[in-house]
């Protein structure tokens, strides 16, 4: 295997990309109108019909698609191809409670572990490498995309799923992993780790494949350096099938999208315009290839720059910056997304006053969630025993509705600034 | 019967302050309190001479309060003295939620405040004892 890993579609002309996405969006509205009457019912409402769209020039025409339709159309609304042709689901936490969950068929699967190919030999994969998995396996998509990529490419894959430090460093040292995949967060704190133990010496690795939460140049660096590997970025979401829609190459200046599956658009959040090439805004993915879960228009809420600039790789996909930020109030702590309506849906089915506060830091290189709940009347006891067992309780419902650990910080009633209009839910002190 | 108010206390220095002079300044009498704390917050329990008064003012600056019955038990001051007691309880296997003390001691006597998990077989193995919980009024409070 050479430097890439489909020579043909990734390093096409502009021209040929251009013609397979004329082809294959013509195709997918056909079958979306058909298959979907959830998205055909949004057509209709605008007056379109698949006749409307000939060409990628006719998607801004097209009506968009976002978490809220995820939520009302939960869970078959959006499926494009009958269960029995399903093999697949994996999900994600949606807003107030109500789960994304993909579907996905042998062909999807197929095209998603493609992608994440494409991100393993760009960064430098090849069928002699061992591919040290530690994204989470399961429901989330870190684990399984990577893994199937690193199949597809031949590498030995190395599934160690997330957490448990000691085994990791135990497989990575035993069995020479070469490259690495899981959060940037946890890829530090390995790091450190590693230094910590003097394991420096005993690992092998050349490269890592970091992605699911946000990450800076300097971050970058320091994991770098103190690895002595190269650090490559990756993008996903649940929605769009998993990590790997776009991903970077040697260049380090921006991840490719696989524009032969995915249409990408930046838009204006607030109008919905599409904005001119070099734009910062919205970025928004037309699924083009995707059978059960073909969203058109899918506003990620990921706010960054798309460019075609030459670049040296080789690859003449288009590339996206690293987001820069979102465009609602969705958090991604550990990877995982984070909406404070979850937060106060839970506060309120446990007795506590939806004024609260969440307040993410970052210590030592990963992320901590603490979440400031005024003290509730009906949750008040002279009895600290019931009170931490209220808390308890509390502390268990978020980190059942989240998937992660929050901590929970009991403050005095009316505390908690109420300001006009829209309150200040979030202290991010992470500096990323 | 004795009242008990308890208030819920933020970890943040001065709070205790603020609560005991709002009382003073209110004329009135502290008689005994405790605190049970976790990292992040406590619970203040405290006996007044008048816990009616008390509420309306720490309600007033909108502290987040609760009124307990306790049990108030006098024992002799003399070391040992209060071995009687907790020997009942045991006997009775009855559980301390927790327990503390008044401040004064009149009369060679001591005053402990019991908050149980069965107060009426406490109150009845008491009795057996010869012994019978100080009410409010002979503490002068109300």
């Amino acid at each position: 295997m050479g430097k890439y890993y489909q020579p043909e579609i990734e390093t096409a002309s502009r021209e040929q990309i251009l013609a397979l996405q004329n082809e294959r969006l013509v195709k997918q509205v056909q079958h979306v109108w058909e298959n979907v009457p959830y998205y055909r019912k949004k057509m209709e409402e605008k007056g379109l019909t698949p006749a409307d769209v000939q060409s990628v020039d006719d998607l801004y025409k097209l009506p968009f698609l976002s978490k809220d339709d995820l939520r009302e159309a939960y869970p078959y609304g959006l499926l494009g191809k009958p269960l029995s042709e399903c093999v697949r689901i994996q999900s994600t936490s949606g807003t107030t409670g109500k789960r994304v969950v993909a579907f996905y068929t042998q062909h999807d699967i197929d095209l998603w572990e493609d992608c994440c190919a494409r991100a393993i030999v760009a960064a430098g994969g090849t069928r002699e490498d061992v591919v040290h998995v530690a994204y989470g396996y399961g429901l989330f998509t870190g684990g399984p995309g990577l893994n199937g990529g690193s199949h597809k490419v031949g590498c030995l894959t190395l599934p160690l799923s997330s957490g448990n430090t000691d085994r990791q460093l135990q497989f990575m040292t035993d069995l020479g992993s070469t490259i690495l995949c899981c959060t940037p967060s946890y890829a530090a704190y390995l790091a450190e780790t590693i230094h910590e133990r003097g394991l420096r010496d005993q690992i092998k690795l050349k490269a890592g494949i970091f992605g699911a939460e946000a990450w800076s140049e300097n971050m970058r660096r320091e994991i770098e350096a103190s690895l002595g590997i190269k650090a490559y970025d990756i993008y996903g979401l649940t929605e769009t099938s998993g990590p790997g829609v776009a991903y970077e190459c040697e260049a380090q200046t921006g991840m490719h999208i696989n524009e032969d599956h995915f249409i990408a658009e930046i838009i204006d959040p607030e109008t919905g315009e599409v904005l001119p090439e070099g734009s910062k805004g919205e970025l928004v993915f037309t699924a083009i290839t995707k059978q059960a879960f073909p969203l058109l228009r899918y506003r990620t809420k990921d706010i960054c720059i798309l460019t075609r600039e030459k670049c040296p790789c080789g690859r003449t996909h288009v590339k996206m910056s690293k987001p820069m930020g979102r465009s609602d109030d969705m958090l991604i702590v550990k990877g995982v997304n984070v909406f404070p309506s979850q937060i106060e849906q839970v506060l309120l089915e446990q007795g506590y006053p939806a004024n609260y506060q969440i307040v993410v830091d970052r210590v030592n290189h990963s992320d901590t969630l603490e979440v400031m709940v005024e003290m509730a009347p009906e949750n008040f006891s002279d009895s600290l025993a019931k009170v931490t067992a209220m808390e308890k309780k509390l502390v268990d419902a978020l980190k059942s509705m989240l998937g992660i650990y929050a901590k929970v910080r009991l403050v005095a009633p009316k505390t908690i600034a109420r300001s006009e209009g829209k309150a200040v839910r979030i202290i991010d002190k992470r500096k990323i | 019967m004795v009242y008990q108010i308890s208030v819920f206390l933020e970890n943040r220095a001065g709070q205790l302050a603020e609560i005991t002079s709002a009382l003073a300044d209110n004329g009135i009498d502290l008689r005994a309190m405790s605190i049970a704390e976790t990292a992040d917050y406590g619970i203040l329990r405290m006996i007044v001479d008048d816990a009616q008064k008390a509420t309306a003012v720490l309600m007033e600056h909108e502290y987040l309060l609760t009124m307990t019955p306790v049990l108030v038990v006098s024992v002799p001051d003399v070391p040992g003295g209060i071995a009687p007691v907790l020997e009942t309880l045991a006997e009775g296997d009855i559980d301390i939620e927790y327990m503390y003390s008044l401040f004064t001691h009149t009369g060679g006597k001591a005053y402990i405040v019991f908050r149980v998990g069965e107060a009426e077989k406490f109150v009845s193995l008491l009795a057996t004892h010869g012994i019978t919980p100080t009410t409010a009024d002979e503490l002068g409070i109300h």
